[in-house]
């Protein structure tokens, strides 16, 4: 199963290579990661997309991270309501026929086109992971001659509703 | 920006460099003993410790391998952490076993490797290795240092992180250049440490749920492991068992934390544990584990570990609270502290007449066992002879095999931190110089050293310390010409295809002793042995002992691999 997990750390030398190393030397597979600042001077945010099989093991991936000494606080926020964003840089074939067909493909995905050449054209999505892979998918047929994304980075929603039933709003199954 | 060491370098008016701030921060953390060996990044160390001589007994290994593992030695039985300094690049990676080794049991140290300067990281220089990024996954924390004024908070840090919580290895990689430049004669040690704080003190309702499992379980066990002695938890542990009748067993490292001669002890579980204390894990209904991690060679197969039983687990590492078991009352915390506050919140528990009469029954018929032949000796003879002795009461060091399963098994041990064992890592090699590092811990004690003939030729440089230092570890070589655990499993699980684990060709172990300028002994008979005893023992300096073992004896009993608790293998007829 896919979980979103997000890990406030210290931003020291080698703190990525902890964690990183930390997981494969468990054994988890990273689907994605993320990190930057945040807000904190000093401290950066990571967030992770893992498989994990089961509930044992997503626990362990929580618990070794904590143990971490640069990391200050994991949490799971799979199950909780999150705002989670990733963008994806794609350059399509594109002659100048094509262009506007494109323009009109990528409209409803409040894409933009960044960049143009004779025989190419990159464009720019912003979103959830699943409007992304959509827009890809559509974008097939032309030829993507290139495809750059940075992963999912995510934080909890400023207000989290009350009721226990969060299910419906996990991104990933 | 090089300080190169001049004449008169020592006097006063010297400026003070890093290294001399090494040196001070060392003396607050009440540092008397350090294992190491100079090399070229580590210069300005050794200059410093030259200065500050009368400090340290800096103890000189002959190889880095021994110095960690006397390091390691010196920490399992001191309960303080143990000091080591190597130099870069292959000093570094000599440590690495070590490092690895004192991770997966918990052991406290404090490892300082010199780096190549600042200036050359990362320009693959001479001796250049990457410390940090070696020993990342195999120690607790690990830093290098990049400004001189990190330094003393640096020194701080480690020793505390090493030493509190669940102990382990902390390295400290300091470049040439910080160590040799001048610099400010104090900085700043205050630190504050947001992502580690561990948990010390139990939730009260986990050991309330704990109280009414006690109160309703017909078939109670105690699991203790490390951390019961880790923790110095054993007086409350013996006062805990004596209360409620409750049976113990202990793992590998455990031994001593609960006296093994008490009428409450199930001895050692796992691999080569007694028949008792796996068939009380297995048929208990409540199993308590104080401080033990369900190491795989404790559990066997996991699907036949303790089914029938609600699991409590006590233990200040979260991570390995469900890590292998499935935990039904979790307890992060100090196992002191947790048996402490039970002793609060436990009533007296019921009696289980019908389980300790099982158990007895286990304990008298099945005991731990073996054939003694007329006049050659085994090993397990061998070691109660030793036990008997040195009363039980010496410290014991010993490196991974057969000769480790039969010391754990017939040397029973009645205190805490009497045993130093490879036990996670299983390294050869471990035992002898942590039996030198125990006896600088414990001048005055009766240290021994029990190694196999594979294990002692890894290390055995280091009986030119023993001879430089006068210490007398008494080294008992198992010498069953053979790696004998591998041995076993060829024959058990290889149909006897013996590939590489008889040794042929050995030296002459009593020449190699004399040749230290050690004294040195053949035994090949219980009647030579029986013999030599008091001059072994009551003899004031070093021995090496090679004991002529039977080389087809095997371990027993046995858990084979993948099998359960249940399932053991070579119980006495």
């Amino acid at each position: 199963m896919k979980r979103i997990i997000t890990a406030t750390v210290q931003n020291r030398s080698g703190v990525l290579n902890r964690v990183t190393g930390l997981l494969q030397k468990r054994q988890f597979n990273i689907e994605s990661i993320t990190v930057g600042r945040t807000e904190v001077e000093g401290i950066s945010k990571m967030t992770f997309v893992v498989d994990v099989e089961d509930n044992q093991k997503l626990e362990q991936v929580t618990k070794q991270l904590n143990k971490q000494i640069d990391v200050l606080k994991v949490s799971d926020i799979t199950d909780k309501a999150i705002v989670a964003r990733e963008l994806a840089l794609i350059k399509v074939v594109s002659t100048g026929q094509l262009r506007n067909e494109i323009q009109g493909i990528i409209e409803p995905f409040r894409a933009s086109i960044i960049d143009v050449s004779r025989d190419s054209l990159s464009i720019q999505v912003t979103g959830k992971p699943d409007k992304i892979e959509a827009l890809i998918d559509l974008l097939r047929p032309y030829g993507i001659k290139e495809l750059a994304r940075t992963g999912l980075t995510a934080f909890l929603r400023g207000q989290q509703p009350q009721v226990t039933e969060l299910t419906s709003y996990s991104l990933l199954k | 920006m090089k300080v190169e060491a001049k004449p008169g370098y020592e006097t006063k008016t010297q400026p003070k460099t890093g290294a001399d701030l090494l040196v001070e921060a060392l003396i607050n953390e009440d540092v008397k003993t350090i294992f190491g060996y100079p090399g070229g990044a580590v210069l300005p160390i050794y200059d410093a410790l030259y200065r500050a001589k009368d400090a340290f007994n800096h103890i000189l290994t002959r190889h880095e391998q021994g110095a960690i593992h006397a390091a390691e030695g010196f920490a399992r039985v001191s309960g303080k952490p143990g000091v080591v300094i190597g130099t870069s690049g292959p000093g570094a990676t000599n440590l690495v076993t070590g490092i690895a080794d004192a991770m997966m049991d918990s052991i406290p140290l404090v490892v300082f490797t010199g780096q190549v300067a600042r200036s050359v990281i990362g320009t693959d220089a001479f001796q250049e290795s990457d410390v940090i990024g070696i020993t990342t996954p195999i120690t607790k924390h690990n830093y290098q240092v990049q400004d001189v004024s990190d330094l003393p908070r640096i020194v701080k840090e480690a020793f505390h992180i090493a030493s509190t919580g669940r102990p382990g290895p902390v390295v400290v990689d300091i470049p040439k250049d910080i160590s040799a430049n001048p610099c400010e004669d104090s900085y700043d040690t205050d630190f504050h440490l947001p992502g580690y704080q561990p948990t010390t003190k139990p939730n009260p309702l986990q050991i309330k749920k704990l109280a009414d499992s006690l109160a309703k379980a017909k078939k109670p066990v105690i699991l203790a492991g490390a951390g019961v002695i880790i923790s110095k938890a054993s007086l409350e542990l013996r006062e805990f068992a004596e209360k409620h009748q409750l049976p113990v067993t202990t793992t590998l490292l455990g031994l001593g934390g609960f006296p093994g001669q008490h009428e409450l002890s199930l001895g050692m579980a796992g691999m080569h544990g007694t028949y008792a204390a796996n068939t009380a894990l297995y048929e208990c209904d409540l199993l308590i584990n104080i401080g033990a991690r369900f190491d795989d060679r404790l559990t066997g197969n996991l699907a036949h570990f303790a089914p029938f039983a609600t699991v409590a687990h006590i233990d200040i590492d979260p991570a390995e609270i469900g890590k292998n078991v499935t935990t039904h009352i979790p307890i992060v915390s100090d196992a002191k502290e947790a048996l402490k506050s039970m002793e609060h919140h436990v009533k007296q528990s019921p009696e289980h007449k019908d389980w300790f009469d099982m158990l007895n029954k286990y304990k008298e018929e099945y005991p731990l066992w073996y054939k003694k032949p007329e006049e050659a000796m085994v090993p397990q003879w061998l070691l109660k002879q030793i036990h008997a002795k040195t009363n039980g009461d010496a410290i014991v060091t010993t490196d991974v095999g057969q000769h480790q399963m039969w010391t754990a098994q017939y040397y029973t041990f009645d205190r805490p931190n009497r045993w130093v064992t490879s036990g996670g890592l299983g390294t050869m090699g471990f035992g002898f110089p942590a039996a030198i590092g125990a006896q600088l811990a414990f001048p005055e004690e009766t240290v021994v050293a029990v190694v196999g003939d594979g294990g002692f030729q890894m290390t055995l440089q280091e009986l030119s310390v023993l001879q430089e230092r006068g210490l007398p570890v008494k080294v008992i070589i198992v010498n069953n010409g053979a790696l004998g655990m591998v041995r076993q499993w060829q024959e058990a699980f290889y149909e006897k295809r013996y590939s590489e684990s008889i040794i042929e060709i050995q030296p002459d172990f009593v020449k190699l002793a004399e040749a230290y300028e050690i004294k040195g002994l053949r035994i090949d008979s219980q009647e030579q042995l029986v013999n030599a005893l008091p001059e072994i023992f009551d003899y004031d300096g070093p021995v090496v002992v090679d004991c002529r073992v039977l080389q087809q004896e095997n371990v027993y009993p046995m858990i084979a691999p993948g099998k359960g608790l249940h399932e053991m293998i070579g119980v006495k007829p």
